[in-house]
């Protein structure tokens, strides 16, 4: 009994996302961008290289190039070249196409930057009316995906509000959260859970290790089930979790808010 | 015996053969102490180094036998010691050599197939009923393996092999900061801890200690990451009982925790913060917002603990599930709320204390029953000790508005000499060990031990009679990462 008047105690603690953009503070670290492609030589921009441990970045002579599908947000870029690479504080970083999170092009602001979310209403390219049902595997995490992921149906994401539910099934499932970067030992899973859905099916991959292999370096999950939206981040917040989600289902665009 | 040295630290690392291994170590075990931790480092060439931490207490010895190219057997240790036989059938997985008179492995209930390959044949007699890896709900992918004969429940046998991802090749050649930056994917609930044991070995190597805030600093981070987690594991106790308020509660202040650690470091599990030689910096957030928040969520959070602990419907499903005796849980070699929760004292930050846990008197948690419910209770009263820690330092590191030492650097340069290393910290889930060799000042080989390594194995002994609706009690109590587990 005495539980039922502790749970009014807690007021009103759900995020109003996505109808208002939300981070998690001016410092944090959702994403690197590139504030200045070119490094004023190539042995800068060559210690650049070396100095990321994921090797997410690469240089084409002078000019930098960033893989934030690749970034673990370690910050040591950051740390040798600030007016090269900063972190973005923006928690919108899940797109369409593995080839948007190759930067420069990257449409999140740098720190400091000033953060206007405009939305166009949502083209609906999934034939969803009201819900979602969102199935998970792990394909080999380092367990802090499935935290965030769980995250979302705590009551400050509440992700029930939006229409999106987790299933038991596979076969009530209209989309697959896929973390981990498909392990072998997880492939034949991957794919029986896949295979399960019915069709029209939609996969999001979850997190560094799941877009690109992160550290483990073979790869992402997209070597084993076509990838409708990359979310990266090691790991993700539950925020590019559910952008990532609405980005799949239609009811976000890409280059909608912050 | 081959006769014993100083080690690069001035710590006992005592040569043997390997034919004399396996006895050295159960003799060791049995005068006094334990069997830490047990690490095989491969050579290109085929040659194998075998070492054996031994703990006494606080102390840690090393045994090492060194398998040439040409041998890959030798007596398992596993025959005398339980506790070995997890590390040398990895080893047998990694390197293939054949410790002799180990118990036939388990094969995979569901092995993954290569070409030509055909699913092996159950186990006459028995019937192992795989569940998992993929299973209802958002959890790491593990196999419960039911083992049943007739419909007498034999056990659940939890098979982590899918899930294996080989971190400990990504550590091969990396400097020393990378380390640390792998060392945090090793199991994500614990990166603190894991980054914290890799950093305190190349520190170790380096004859450096790191700067008083830096160490105050690294302790908040690994508080706060306990709290996290303590509470990951108490979120899904209340949902198992069906407690929707208190699950609901328990899972925002964890929020709160986690939004906390984003204000400091710009990351939700402190990933980044620890660098060798100390931490990147002074906290992002003023002094007095975080201890507004801290005071706040301890207000909160210990209100509902004491309220949950005081729920007869919450704790009836926890008294007796999942019993572990304390026999078991030392043979075994359980470690943290696994080990305490059945009377083991040991505790990373009361045995092996840094300057900091020893001035502030950390005492560790201890029940005695063995039960869901002891760990449960293990990890309220460490919630609570972390929390008195957390004000004793962020008093201690606040100065006025600001923070102490805000112009100085918080790390101190290293350049590890060759040798070999360990490192230690307490994780949510128990004692992390990293063994770590360096050479030229780069790692050139580094095995982490998560102590859910440890803990794994004593899954099945917790099923003494429990019916299938006490396994997610069991399960959450256990509050096991499967990453780290895995490898
Ligand atoms: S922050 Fe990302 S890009 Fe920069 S060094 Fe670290 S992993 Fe590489």
């Amino acid at each position: 009994m005495r539980w039922v008047t502790r749970g009014l105690r807690n007021g009103i603690v759900t995020t109003r996302y996505p109808a208002r953009a939300d981070n998690y503070g001016p410092g944090y670290r959702g994403a690197v961008a590139v504030t200045d492609a070119a490094a004023a030589s190539e042995e800068e921009a060559e210690a650049l290289c070396r100095a990321c441990p994921s090797g997410a970045i690469r240089r084409r002579g002078a000019r930098i190039l960033l893989d934030q599908g690749a970034c673990v947000l370690c910050g040591r870029c950051v740390e040798l070249a600030p007016t090269r690479v900063g972190f973005a504080p923006s928690v919108e970083v899940a797109c369409t196409s593995r080839r948007t999170l190759v930067v420069p092009s990257s449409p999140h602001p740098v720190a400091g930057a000033s953060q206007s979310p405009i939305r166009r209403p949502g083209r609906r390219r999934w034939p969803f009316r009201r819900s979602v049902h969102v199935r998970h595997v792990d394909a080999g995490s380092d367990g802090l995906e499935e935290e965030e992921i769980l995250a979302l149906t705590n009551p400050v994401y509440d992700v029930q509000r939006l229409g999106i539910f987790f299933t038991a099934s596979p076969r009530h499932a209209d989309l697959l959260l896929v973390t981990g970067s498909g392990v072998p030992g997880m492939v034949d899973a991957l794919w029986e859970t896949y295979e399960a859905m019915p069709q029209p099916r939609l996969v999001v991959a979850v997190g560094t290790d799941a877009v690109s292999g992160g550290f483990l370096g073979a790869g992402g999950v997209d070597r084993f089930v076509p990838v409708d939206v990359y979310v990266p981040g090691s790991p993700p917040s539950p925020f590019s979790i559910l952008h990532g989600i609405l980005l799949a289902i239609g009811q976000l665009q890409e280059g909608d808010g912050g | 015996m081959i006769g014993w040295e100083e080690g690069t630290l001035g710590e006992q690392v005592e040569y043997v053969e390997p034919a004399v291994f396996a006895d050295a170590i159960a003799e060791a075990v049995e005068e006094s102490g334990s069997l830490a931790g047990l690490f095989f480092f491969g050579d290109a060439d085929g040659q194998v180094e075998l070492r054996a931490v031994l703990a006494d207490g606080g102390d840690l010895r090393q045994l090492v036998a060194v398998l040439p190219p040409t041998s890959r057997r030798y007596p398992a240790v596993g025959r005398l010691v339980e506790a070995a036989v997890r590390y040398e059938r990895l080893a047998t997985e990694r390197f293939g050599i054949e410790p002799e008179g180990l118990p036939p492995q388990r094969p995979l209930a569901r092995p993954t197939l290569r070409d030509g390959e055909r699913r092996s044949a159950p186990v006459p007699g028995l019937f192992a009923l795989p569940y998992g890896p993929v299973r209802s709900g958002v959890f790491e992918s593990v196999e419960w393996v039911l083992s049943t004969r007739g419909e007498e429940i034999l056990g659940l046998f939890p098979e982590v092999r899918p899930k294996r991802r080989g971190i400990e090749q990504a550590f091969e050649g990396r400097s020393p900061e990378e380390a640390v930056v792998v060392a945090e994917r090793v199991e994500g609930t614990a990166c603190i801890a894991e980054a914290l044991a890799m950093a305190g070995a190349l520190e170790r190597l380096s004859g450096i200690e790191v700067p008083r805030p830096a160490a105050l600093a690294r302790l908040v981070h690994a508080e706060l990451e306990r709290i996290a987690t303590h509470l990951s594991s108490m979120v899904r106790h209340c949902e198992g009982a069906g407690q929707a308020v208190a699950q609901a509660r328990l899972a925002t202040h964890r929020e709160t925790v986690l939004r906390l650690r984003a204000a400091l470091c710009g990351h939700r599990f402190g990933r980044g913060v620890v660098v060798p030689g100390g931490v990147t910096g002074p906290p992002m957030a003023s002094p007095r917002d975080v201890q507004k928040t801290l005071e706040r969520l301890e207000d909160a959070l210990s209100a509902d603990l004491d309220l949950l602990m005081t729920t007869p419907s919450f704790l009836d499903r926890l008294r007796g599930t999942g019993l572990l005796h304390l026999d078991e849980v030392v043979t075994l070699g359980a470690l943290g709320p696994v080990a305490r929760g059945s009377g083991v004292s040991d505790d990373v930050r009361h045995n092996r204390p840094t300057k900091c846990y020893e001035e502030l008197g950390f005492r560790p948690a201890v029940a005695s029953e063995g039960d869901a419910l002891a760990r449960q209770q293990v990890r309220v009263e460490e919630v609570r000790e972390s929390f008195r820690l957390l004000r004793a330092v962020l008093a201690e590191l606040a100065d006025g508005s600001g923070w102490q030492w805000a112009t100085r650097p918080w790390r101190v340069p290293l350049s590890p000499r060759d040798g070999t290393a360990l490192g230690w910290a307490e994780s949510p889930q128990g004692e992390v060990l990293t063994m770590v060799e360096v050479q030229g000042g780069r790692v050139r080989r580094a095995a982490p031990r998560p102590a859910s390594f440890h803990n794994v194995d004593l899954f099945p002994a917790a099923f003494k009679g429990d019916i299938f609706t006490d396994f997610v009690f069991i399960e959450a109590s256990f509050g096991l990462s499967i990453a780290g587990a895995a490898g």
